[in-house]
């Protein structure tokens, strides 16, 4: 069973096990309009927590990425280089950014569950 | 930036029922996109018919003093031939300073009156343009500002079409020529002119007349809203200066690639200000240029990333840059040394401290649509 947490950035985390896959979420892809382009990290490279490991640019304008947890980058989702528009159409599948290895995965309690985030994307209207 | 209230133009209300986000520009609150967002916004602009509330713009007539000719009194803020516009022409021009800088860019537009300009002018600028025109021509002429006036752009292949069904021969107007047309019964100025490189009209119709006519417009099956963003990414795409970015008082006409706007009788008589070094500059070559930039791959080169030569010696800054939805990737413009300003030449951009090959491209990116 997987859980899902959330950063007051605007970024998912979702945890197997030791792995976890990273994306931004549908309020983020939507504040920011239509993705045409995401930079994204080299597979090796070592995240601590709130480090920006990626760039995702609007037509409007550039955004920065953060890691929500320390970890180590195993795999990055090379669809997105073609086809940045799958993190509009699907920002918590298709169009996720990231898998980190965790350094610890009980980091992830520390963040928001889906009820604590929806209340943040509340307070922020 | 300042505290003051941000003002609101006449089609604020309809703005937010049409969904709209809002956001500070100029000193006004305007519609950044709608609901279907910048990328289609654009698309169906270049495909239809795009509607674009651009009240925010300054206004005014310049009416000169008995015996006084306006055309000659505006050529001495600027280098662009308007004693030689016919009647109802309008002339795409430039306010300088002493030095050849450039002020702002402007719209003059010769009416059937010998003593009066329509001027329009960027919304940024507007306090400054017109304190500027009214001290130097103070005695000589006034100018009376039209804040009490909306403006309206109808942008698109379809544009023509569309408004003929609410100005009776306004698609006969030519491009750059203005007149005065009765639109659904309310007397309007419309100019066959725009800043998106398609064929379009701008609409300088009463405040107060504003938001029925945009509703009219937008009733019809071509017409859709669209926003700043859209209008930003349709002007780059154009090749079209966006003042403050593009062009400033540190640029001069010859390095911004506008030369074209400096009038045959102009250069032959000077008379402008900054001439000696516009003149001199237009008979030696500008050190810069500005010119197009197309990276290569799909990472947007925004504002200020660094342009390298070969060598990694900078040689110089992206102005402009963002995706371009019709070219389907990105595009940018910005200055570079003129020995590197040739279409073809090799570059490499600096975004985010990671090389990106590009190319130095011709202008406009997307081959004007504009009605001859």
């Amino acid at each position: 069973m997987s859980t899902i947490r959330f950063t007051e950035d605007h970024e998912w985390i979702r945890v197997d096990g030791n792995t976890a896959t990273i994306g931004i979420t549908d309020f983020a892809q939507k504040t920011l309009g239509d993705i045409v382009f995401v930079e994204l990290p080299e597979v090796g490279r070592k995240l601590a927590a709130g480090d920006a490991f990626g760039t995702v640019e609007s037509v409007k304008a550039a955004s920065e990425v953060f890691a929500p947890v320390a970890g180590e980058v195993v795999e990055v989702n090379e669809e997105l280089t073609g086809e940045p528009e799958l993190v509009n159409e699907d920002p918590t599948g298709e169009g996720w950014f990231i898998k980190l290895k965790l350094a610890d995965a009980s980091a992830v309690n520390a963040l928001m569950d889906q009820a604590a985030y929806d209340k943040h994307i509340k307070d922020q209207n | 930036m300042t505290d003051t209230p941000l003002q609101r133009t006449p089609l604020f209300d309809l703005h937010v029922e049409l969904g709209a986000k809002m956001v500070p520009f100029a000193g006004y609150e305007m519609p950044v996109q709608y609901p279907a967002g910048v990328l289609k916004e654009h698309l169906h602009t270049r495909a239809e018919a795009g509607l674009f509330d651009v009240s925010h713009m300054g206004q005014a007539w310049l009416e000169a003093a008995p015996g006084e000719d306006a055309a000659a009194l505006i050529e001495t803020l600027l280098p662009g031939d308007i004693a030689g516009l016919a009647p109802g022409r309008i002339r795409y021009s430039l306010l300088l300073n002493d030095d050849g800088g450039i002020l702002d860019d402007l719209m003059v537009t010769r009416t059937p009156d010998p003593a009066r300009l329509f001027l329009v002018v960027n919304a940024a600028c507007k306090d400054a343009d017109f304190a500027h025109i009214a001290a130097k021509l103070a005695g000589r002429a006034r100018l009376v500002r039209l804040d009490d006036r909306a403006l309206i752009a109808l942008q698109g292949p379809k544009a023509a079409a569309v408004l003929a069904r609410h100005a009776f021969g306004a698609d006969d107007l030519a491009f750059m020529e203005s007149g005065t047309f009765a639109v659904d019964r309310v007397e309007c100025m419309i100019s066959r002119s725009g800043y998106t490189g398609e064929d379009g009209f701008e609409i300088s119709v009463p405040a107060e007349e504003a938001e029925d006519l945009a509703r009219r417009l937008l009733a019809e099956p071509e017409v859709a809203p669209i926003g700043l963003g859209a209008r930003d990414s349709l002007r780059l795409e154009a090749g079209l200066c966006l003042y403050g970015h593009d062009i400033d008082t540190a640029t001069t006409p010859v390095e911004a690639g506008l030369s074209w706007t400096i009038g045959k009788r102009r250069r032959a008589e000077g008379g402008f200000p900054g001439a000696g070094r516009i003149l001199k500059q237009l008979a030696e070559g500008p050190a810069r240029k500005r010119v197009g930039i197309r990276p290569e791959g799909r990472a947007p080169a925004r504002e200020g990333t660094p342009v390298l030569a070969a060598d990694g010696r900078e040689i110089g800054r992206v102005t402009s840059g963002g995706f371009g939805p019709s070219v389907g990737g990105p595009v940018a413009m910005g200055f570079v040394e003129s020995g590197f300003a040739a279409s073809g030449t090799a570059v490499t951009l600096l975004i985010r401290d990671k090389a990106h090959p590009a190319t130095i491209v011709a202008l406009p990116f997307v081959a004007p649509n504009f009605h001859r």
